[in-house]
């Protein structure tokens, strides 16, 4: 796979370099028109080169006859028509590919704020990529571990998976976000994790920094960062950028990459800007109607390819404007990736970090990623027991805070407890705890263990033997609501810690 | 060419070129289809990334539309938007990545007993070949061709180019080029007789499609859609089976392949991928590619409905394809209609559904193709513009409902809001092979579900103790129906297909349960009493007994009615 090959065609430059072209015909938005030109491609990069010395980029959007429209990615404040020189490269948008990425941190646009030097390397990738002929695809298997109980227990992420986490504005799904790429890891293996941040504040662009520093001074994690000050063309570009590294990693040095984008809402708002500012039909709530597209041509990027031993594992973070999961972001979203992990004021409201809504939260992928050889042999069946168990507390608390928890039946009070014990001994945990897999299925059999044996019906009978741990209880007899479940160990409160 | 943008391109100088013309442009031929002509300018979009693509750029005309190359080697196979082989193609799909499109490949002829000399129509067979370890795939006389015969191959091995013979002056291939917006002709247009059996209960019982009908499948995203599809790839009772993925995700086409590949016709002991055509247009691939596969994918179909089989086309999704046609249209500078759409969204979509029929061939054989469209409604809103418009142009509507989704009643196609226009069509199909009762049972089932939906609602308010007994005998039935009949399992092995026998035997024994549990508070015994009988050997009867195992299911209805006697 050469350069060439990915980048799409040879846009030829000059037999003297680029020609740089003086003056634009209109200046407006992000856009710029150069009239003159000759043999310039569309989708290539442009050096937009004000008086002061300053160099910005920009992409051609269009080439009719002579004229070129160039959006600047950095927008085109301060831009005076008549003093700007612009030079064409003929390439598309691209970036160095190597290990130099790694332990480093970059801003949207791949240009270093740490203070490092530049990335510098010979081979370049587009980063729009190309798309991955399906054929090619191998399917997903094998898990991801987050360390995360609530999420390895009843949604394991599987390499080459996409699981998108759908939040809500004060939530601490970033928090959730940056703990994942901190601890996860596939047992052992290789593994590298490449951050993106758009639209953050720096508050929060700093508390990840801090989070991933462990893993960042280990050279296995890249961080590419774009701020809500930043300009929004640049948003558009920083996915492309990490999964561009991500790729690299993944097809052609054959490790196991994490990628973690957030907030891809703040991605559509830049991409609907951009789209405005270029006059184009809105679709749904103003969005472009290529959103979808759009978002598959970075979603889709994430996978596995036959012979190839490395892969590539997808967390779009999102927050759903107004908690609304049928807004066009999450929408599009879950019509694309496998599955979502859904977090909820509620929960949170409880205390409880993460402040996962195990009802609404689903894995497609899990089966391919859990079981004998990979988790353990009883580990599906024990999640969905789990949700099917925690469902019907859910039925039972809601019909508790309608008739009184005493009008319960003794088993409907017998879920309440198992309500409370899976929420503080299975979902909680600090955000800087990591919980193997073994401890995360002990806990999940010791909240099992609540109910009494018989209200285990999609257990095959096997696996109670060898893992249920309630026993004790059945012959106490007057189990009350307010006995303490004797398999369930004590913990602390709940929601002390998770800051 | 005179301007890009993106993939809009338009280009001035080129004669010769029609309205839906293919053009290449570029160095690297990036092909392109011609939209509109004015004063000598062509307008065209792209079907690939245009990178790179500068004024001054030459292009050249292919002179006919955009054509599918039919031939014995589709069968198996997995192909882009435009019926280029995915599989051998390269790993990162980028302009100009596909090599030379004609295959090596072979395949052993058999001529037909034709004279030479003989005047051929259309249609007309002139000989076989084996596909696989027994497709029969037969040759015909294309559409565009006839006269007199005068060289016939003899029986060998023959690859795609090879001439099969002269007709008319002219040489017939293996293969032949078809226009994909065009639908090939047929002699007349049949009416609906048989159904499309699915093994899928809840399709073939409540709602169910005739060969040669047309359904559509809509479902907000987890509502299990494509599991739904893909089960129908698996089991419809079809000699041929398109599958066109039309922007959907790449893994789960990955997925779906491997479990063709390793799943087993029952009636030809072949793998299920050998009867299999795959068009995969994913997510991430070009968009205008995607407006041109479910044409594609339509002109595959009717090229083996054309050979007297029966043929099913899956779409996976409809609303992908819309989309792409909405793109299409407002880079073109269309007026917009509602959402962004073009105003001609309804007739495209109304037009493509038309092409599924069940026809005499111009052959004289017959033949079916029967369309199927999942529909992926934005916000789960059937309001929207391509939900609502393709409800009106299809036969069958098979809803996804999301709260069954979360409940995990799959497939969570939803009694209130689906239907069937095809129902009295195919009792008679079912009388005639000799379940009379099924017409009865499916209405009373249909009633009853409706009405244990009303008492449900009523149960809300009141509770169940206020509902009189017969009526708690309703709700009763509305659950060992959901359980019993409609949910079922595409993870089991015994449940994933379930044969029309033992559908109409599974439901007849809920339906002669609930007359005896009936008659039971008819005579007094209290439905408190009822309910707590134990009816798991009711609801657990379709994965106790085999895919076709009808006795099996009836034996276990007797046992039941009579543990029902005893308890009583």
């Amino acid at each position: 796979m050469s350069t060439n090959a990915r980048s799409g065609s040879e846009m030829s430059v000059g037999p003297l370099g680029p020609i740089e072209y003086s003056g634009a015909r209109r200046v407006g938005g992000p856009l710029l028109a150069i009239a003159g030109v000759e043999g310039v491609g569309w989708d290539e990069i442009a050096r937009v080169r004000l008086p002061s010395g300053e160099v910005r980029h920009g992409l051609v959007l269009e080439v009719s006859g002579d004229v070129a429209i160039v959006e600047v990615l950095q927008g085109t404040s301060g831009i005076d028509p008549a003093l700007v020189n612009v030079s064409f490269e003929g390439r598309p948008f691209d970036i160095p590919v190597g290990d130099g990425w790694l332990g480093r941190v970059w801003n949207g646009m791949g240009e270093p704020l740490d203070g490092g030097p530049p990335m510098l390397g010979r081979e370049r990738r587009a980063v729009n990529g190309a798309p991955l002929n399906p054929s090619r695809r191998d399917v997903p298997s094998d898990p991801v571990f987050t360390g995360v109980s609530v999420i390895d227990a009843l949604a394991t992420l599987v390499r080459g998976q996409k699981l998108p986490v759908f939040s809500s504005a004060g939530l601490p799904h970033l928090d959730l976000a940056a703990q994942i790429a901190a601890q996860a890891n596939v047992a052992g293996e290789n593994f590298k994790v490449v951050v993106a941040g758009m639209g953050l504040t720096h508050a929060d662009a700093a508390a990840i920094r801090d989070v991933l520093e462990t893993r960042s001074a280990q050279g296995d994690l890249v961080l590419v960062l774009d701020t809500a000050d930043d300009p929004v063309v640049q948003r558009v570009l920083t996915p492309r950028v990490a999964l561009t590294i991500a790729e690299y990693l993944a097809f052609e040095r054959d490790q196991h990459v994490l990628v973690v984008l957030a907030d891809m809402t703040s991605y559509c708002e830049a991409l609907r800007e951009v789209s405005s500012a270029r006059g184009e039909v809105p679709g749904r709530r103003a969005y472009p109607g290529y959103l979808y597209s759009d978002l598959a041509s970075l979603y889709e990027r994430c996978g596995r390819i036959r012979g190839h031993a490395g892969s590539i594992t997808l967390i779009p973070v999102l927050t759903m404007p107004g908690g609304d999961i049928t807004h066009p972001v999450p929408d599009l979203t879950g019509y694309i990736t496998e599955g979502q992990i859904v977090l909820s004021p509620d929960v949170h409201a409880k205390g409880v970090y993460p402040p996962v809504d195990v009802l609404s939260t689903l894995s497609r992928l899990m089966r391919k990623g859990v079981g004998e050889g990979r988790t353990r042999a009883d580990h599906m069946a024990l999640a969905a027991q789990l949700i099917a168990s925690f469902a019907r507390a859910r039925s039972a608390r809601e019909l508790a805070d309608l008739i009184g928890a005493e009008a319960l039946t003794e088993t409907d009070r017998i879920y309440l407890d198992f309500e409370d014990a899976f929420l503080r001994d299975l979902v909680n945990q600090s955000s800087d705890e990591s919980r193997s897999m073994e401890d995360t299925l002990k806990r999940a059999w010791n909240v099992a263990s609540v109910l009494p044996e018989r209200e285990l019906t999609m257990m095959p009978r096997a696996m109670t033997a060898a893992y249920y741990t309630g026993n004790l209880r059945e012959g106490e007899g007057g189990l009350g609501a307010d006995n303490d479940p004797a398999p369930v160990r004590a913990s602390p409160p709940m929601g002390d810690d998770h800051g | 060419m005179e301007r890009v943008n993106g993939p809009l391109l338009e280009v001035a100088g080129l004669r010769g070129v029609a309205v839906l013309d293919v053009i290449d442009v570029g160095p690297l031929h990036v092909p392109a289809e011609v939209v509109s002509i004015q004063d000598g300018r062509l307008t065209a979009e792209a079907f690939e990334y245009t990178g790179g693509l500068r004024v001054g750029d030459g292009a050249v005309s292919h002179g006919r539309p955009l054509s599918a190359r039919l031939g014995p080697g589709l069968l198996g196979g997995v192909f882009d938007g435009l019926l280029r082989r995915l599989e051998g193609g390269p790993t990162w799909l980028v302009p100009g990545g596909f090599g030379e499109m004609k295959s090596n490949a072979s395949w052993p002829f058999r001529p037909a007993l034709v004279e030479l000399g003989a005047d051929l129509a259309p249609g007309a067979l002139l000989g076989t070949v084996t596909v696989g370890s027994n497709f029969e795939h037969r040759i015909l006389v294309p559409p565009d061709a006839h006269g007199t015969v005068t060289q016939l191959a003899p029986a060998g091995t023959m690859g795609e180019d090879d001439v099969v013979a002269i007709i008319g002056g002219s040489p017939v291939t293996l293969c032949e080029e078809w226009p994909v917006r065009r639908a090939r002709p047929a002699r007349e247009r049949l009416q609906p007789v048989a159904p499309l059996v699915t093994g899928q209960r809840v399709v073939d019982l409540f709602f169910p499609i005739a060969h040669g009908a047309t359904a559509a499948v809509p479902g907000g995203f987890g509502t299990g859609k494509s599991m739904l599809l893909q089960q129908i790839v698996k089991w419809a009772d079809a000699e041929v089976v398109v599958f066109v993925g039309c922007g959907e995700r790449g893994n789960e086409l990955a997925d779906a392949m491997a479990d063709l590949s390793a799943l087993v016709d029952p009636t030809t002991g072949t793998s299920l991928r050998e009867r299999t055509v795959v068009i995969a247009n994913t997510s991430n691939m070009p968009v205008m590619a995607r407006v041109a596969s479910v044409y594609t994918g339509m002109t595959v179909a009717e090229y083996f409905r054309d050979m007297g089989y029966r043929v099913v086309v899956l779409a996976d999704s409809t609303s992908r394809w819309a989309e792409a046609l909405r793109e299409f249209s407002s880079r073109s500078g269309e007026l917009p209609a509602e959402e962004g759409y073009p105003a001609s969204l309804s007739s495209s979509l109304a037009a493509f559904y038309e092409r599924a029929a069940r026809v005499r061939t111009l052959g004289g054989a017959e033949g079916s193709v029967t369309l199927i469209g999942a529909v992926s409604p934005g916000g789960g809103d059937m309001t929207e513009p391509v939900t609502s418009q393709t409800v009106r142009f299809v036969r069958c509507l098979w809803s996804l409902d999301r709260d069954l989704a979360y409940a995990r009643h799959y497939p969570a196609v939803t009694w209130r809001h689906s239907f069937s226009l095809d129902g009295e069509t195919i009792a008679n199909w079912h009388a005639s092979e000799g379940r009379l009762g099924w017409a009865e049972a499916r209405a009373r089932a249909l009633a009853l579900l409706a009405e244990a939906d009303r008492l449900d609602s009523v149960v809300e308010l009141v509770g169940v103790s206020a509902l009189p007994a017969h009526e708690r005998i309703v709700l009763l039935t509305g659950r060992l129906l959901r359980e019993g009949v409609l949910q079922q399992s595409a993870m089991s092995e015994r449940d994933a297909f379930c044969s029309p026998a033992k559908q109409t035997a599974l439901l007849e024994m809920v339906l002669a349960v609930y007359d005896r549990c009936l008659a039971l508070v008819d005579g007094g015994l209290p439905a408190a009493v009822v309910e707590e009988f134990d009816f798991t050997a009711v609801t657990r009867a379709r994965d106790e007994t085999g895919p076709d195992d009808a006795d099996g299911v009836i034996r276990l209805r007797d046992e039941v009615l009579a543990r029902i006697a005893e308890a009583s």
